[in-house]
């Protein structure tokens, strides 16, 4: 037998072995607990945040006109449908008047009754002044008695009162008849401005109590967005911040607005604030009322200051901050943190400079004794 | 002195690292079957961990949220702000569920996170592996990196659509269902929202209780139905302590003057750990039990056979008046050296394919140290019998039949 230090069998025996054993260590401190955590890093740099809020919505009328008769009565007709546009003193449709005409003609009758009523009290009076005048002279010559001329005196006092009754009695006729007219015309369903049909409750022939609504009326000019933001996150809103709205129908096409006003109440069951958006511009066609939107308002950006991914914030025991590289070796800084925006920047007020390196991503949560591997991306994550 | 142990080896080296391999496969499964189990108990508390909560506020005497269904009022928190010790407390929704990408869906738990101060309010993914925390009240998705979801991708829970916007890694469920979290508000709808098809019927149903028509109020129909299609409701209270207050005594306080139940890490973990997965967990134990038997038994056999292969040499060595020590130390040394090439092999094995398994395995370097040295003990216990059989061959039967 071969005494070589190495013979061939020994030789393939090690070729198998160690490359095990090397495996076998390799293994051992890049794998469980041992082996470093893959941690990406970026350097705090100075950048402007643009802070925003967002919020979601539904398209509502400011206005809406809600158009129903004044009496209780049946519907006779209606001109328009669900969708139509109407201009301001247009008659959309008007209610069954039933007697209401008959009645305006015994009113118009009456009026000329009660004319007639009135010429013979003036011709009354007229005689009875004539009659007067006349005694009166022969009075004055002692040619009548004392009780005569008082007897003519109280007829022309009576012709007098039923003068001006006939006065009073026309002037009512007149009156009754007008409020007529009025109840006839206010049996049309008239309207109020220019709008857009949204509702049309009841069909000719209906029966419709007095204030019921037969049609909806909404000024699509009026139009806004009722938004709810969160109230945690809703730091800074105002009106005539600029807003950029986005309808569930239309996503690929946010719409510029603005804020009309922010509600003086907000929901406390939903710990939401409300807020009133407007369009710029109605888009065309108009959305539906009801319809979902979801609004971003743009704040006034904070010019340069050093801001993080807010992927970097931790939160280690009771403080927040971030794992800060120093020397290889990781740290924990607390720090303050200020606004953010909706790309994931948040500003650091305290406790970090300008091209300070912090962990943004791990593999799994860090402790200070880990050991890091920096990398490009963490393993698994697809480019 | 020559190893006659290596010089063994050497003369057959081939079978043996083949026989020590394929015992190093059978330690990999043991060792593969240990950390399934290690990865139950850690998926369990990795989703302690992740919520980044001290206290779990739960339902009156449920064992929510985890175990057990719980629901609380959404306003409830409030009160608990206002309890001595409490720094945080943050509503929390969690709900299983198919998520749709597409044409594919994946089963994964949805995580309604309420809104908050950044890093400091807890049930928020504590760290991420790629793109940023949710920034939006609405709409955006954190991930866990095991749904297969990519950043931007956008998913549909019930009727409304998400984007993902950041990734994350070992967010799952007890059940090892990866995490999806979505805004509070987003998760409470989705837990209540029905199909709108459901939603007509109901409204159907609602309009036809004649004590909900009344002429005389029209607008109370509108009013039930609006209120029938809300949820005010989350699942657990996640609350986190200011320094110096035992977690026991904030406990205590809550359960008494707010009426509610309360359970600390510690009494979490023994409900995950010892309720939910109790069952499971031992089917495992056991399984590996019986693999760690079957294990012991197949080394012995191996090591039995090795020697009576060769047992014809042993005549050889006695006959030429090797002693029993010699003899003895080389069947040891060659048991144990099989050990260890199968112990290596079996490490090696199973930390490459532990990512494989679907759900998560947890090699320990505990488990692999205990399990190194059992090995050894078994490949000494083994070659115990294997070498009071070679001592007791007659030295006649080298030359003999």
């Amino acid at each position: 037998m071969s005494r070589l230090p190495l013979p061939g069998r020994t030789l393939a025996l090690l070729a198998v072995i160690v490359p095990l054993l090397a495996l076998f260590i390799y293994l051992g401190l890049r794998s469980g607990p041992l082996a470093p955590v893959a941690v990406t890093v970026v350097a705090v740099e100075s950048r402007p945040v643009a802070p925003a809020l967002f919020g979601i919505g539904t398209v509502e009328a400011r206005y809406t006109y809600k158009i129903g008769p004044t009496f209780t009565g049946r519907l006779k007709r209606l001109d328009v449908q669900v969708g139509d546009a109407v201009e301001g003193g247009q008659v959309l449709g008007e209610m069954e008047p039933v007697d209401l005409d008959d009645r305006i003609r015994s009113q118009e009758s009456t009026v000329k009754r009660t004319q007639a009523a009135l010429r013979e009290a003036q011709a009354r009076q007229s005689y009875a002044a004539t009659q007067i005048h006349r005694y009166e002279q022969l009075f004055a010559a002692r040619m009548l008695s004392e009780e005569i001329i008082g007897t003519k005196r109280q007829e022309l006092q009576i012709a007098d009162a039923a003068l001006s009754s006939a006065r009073e009695a026309l002037a009512r006729a007149r009156s009754d008849r007008e409020g007529l007219v009025a109840q006839r015309v206010n049996l049309r369903l008239v309207a109020p401005t220019d709008g857009v049909i949204a509702v049309r409750d009841a069909e000719p022939g209906t029966t419709i109590v007095a204030g019921q609504t037969v049609l909806e009326i909404i000024d699509p000019k009026s139009f806004w967005i009722n938004v709810r933001f969160d109230q945690m996150s809703a730091a800074g809103l105002a009106g005539d911040l600029p807003a950029r709205i986005v309808l569930r129908s239309r996503s690929g096409q946010p719409l510029p607005g603005r804020v009309l006003r922010v509600e003086p109440k907000a929901d406390a069951v939903t710990e939401e604030l409300l807020a009133k958006v407007v369009f710029e511009a109605i888009p065309q066609p108009f959305p539906s009322v009801g319809e979902l939107a979801e609004v971003t308002i743009g704040m006034p950006a904070i010019p340069a200051v050093p801001a993080i991914p807010n992927a970097a914030v931790r939160r280690e025991g009771d403080k927040v901050g971030v794992w800060q590289i120093l020397e290889g070796a990781l740290r924990f800084a607390p720090v303050k943190l200020g606004a953010s925006d909706l790309d994931g920047y948040v500003q650091v007020r305290e406790g970090l400079k300008n091209g300070d390196q912090v962990v943004a991503y791990s593999e799994k949560a860090l402790t200070a004794h880990d050991r890091i591997h920096v990398v490009e991306r963490i393993p698994g994550v697809a480019k | 002195m020559i190893s006659l142990a290596g010089r063994d080896i050497l003369h057959a080296w081939g079978k043996f690292v083949f026989t020590g391999m394929g015992l190093g496969l059978l330690i990999g499964v043991t060792l593969v079957m240990a950390g399934v189990y290690r990865g139950m108990v850690d998926d369990g508390k990795a989703l302690l961990d992740n919520s980044g909560a001290e206290l779990w506020v739960v339902q009156k005497d449920t064992l929510g949220p985890y175990a057990e269904s719980s629901s609380l009022n959404d306003d409830l928190y409030r009160a608990i702000l206002a309890m001595p010790g409490v720094a945080q407390a943050a509503n929390v929704t969690y709900l299983t569920m198919q998520v749709r990408k597409g044409e594919r869906d994946v089963r994964a738990m949805l995580v309604g996170i309420a809104p908050g101060k950044l890093g400091e309010t807890p049930g928020w993914p504590p760290y991420l592996v790629a793109g940023r925390q949710i920034t939006r009240g609405h709409y955006e998705a954190v991930a866990d990196i095991a749904t297969g979801f990519k950043l931007g991708d956008v998913l549909k829970i019930r009727r409304n659509q998400y984007r993902v916007v950041g990734l994350t890694r070992r967010m799952v469920s007890s059940s090892g269902d990866p995490m999806l979290f979505i805004p509070l508000k987003d998760a409470q709808e989705a837990q209540f929202l029905k199909d709108n098809d459901a939603i007509w019927q109901s409204r159907r149903r609602t309009e036809a209780n004649p004590a909900f028509k009344r002429p005389g109020d029209p607008g109370l129909l509108d009013a039930v139905i609006a209120s029938q299609s809300s949820n005010a409701f989350v699942n657990a209270v996640l609350v986190t302590l200011k320094p110096g207050h035992a977690p026991d005594e904030v406990a205590e306080s809550i359960r008494r003057w707010k009426r509610l139940t309360v359970y600390t890490r510690v009494q979490m973990e023994d409900i995950l750990v010892g309720k939910l997965i109790a069952t499971s967990a031992k089917q495992i134990g056991m399984f590996l039990v019986i693999l760690a038997i079957v294990s012991a038994a197949i080394v012995a056999f191996i090591i039995y056979s090795l020697t009576m292969d060769k047992i014809r040499e042993i005549a050889v060595l006695k006959l030429i008046g090797t002693r029993n020590r010699s003899i003895a130390a080389m069947i040891m040394q060659q048991a144990l050296a099989l050990g260890v090439i199968g112990f290596v092999v079996g490490k090696i094995s199973a930390t490459f394919s532990a990512p494989l398994f679907p759900k998560y395995v947890l090699l320990m370097p505990f488990d692999s140290i205990a399990g190194f040295c059992a090995v050894l003990v078994i490949c000494i216990l083994a070659s115990g019998v294997a070498i009071r059989l070679a001592l007791e061959v007659d030295p006649a039967a080298a030359i003999g039949g």
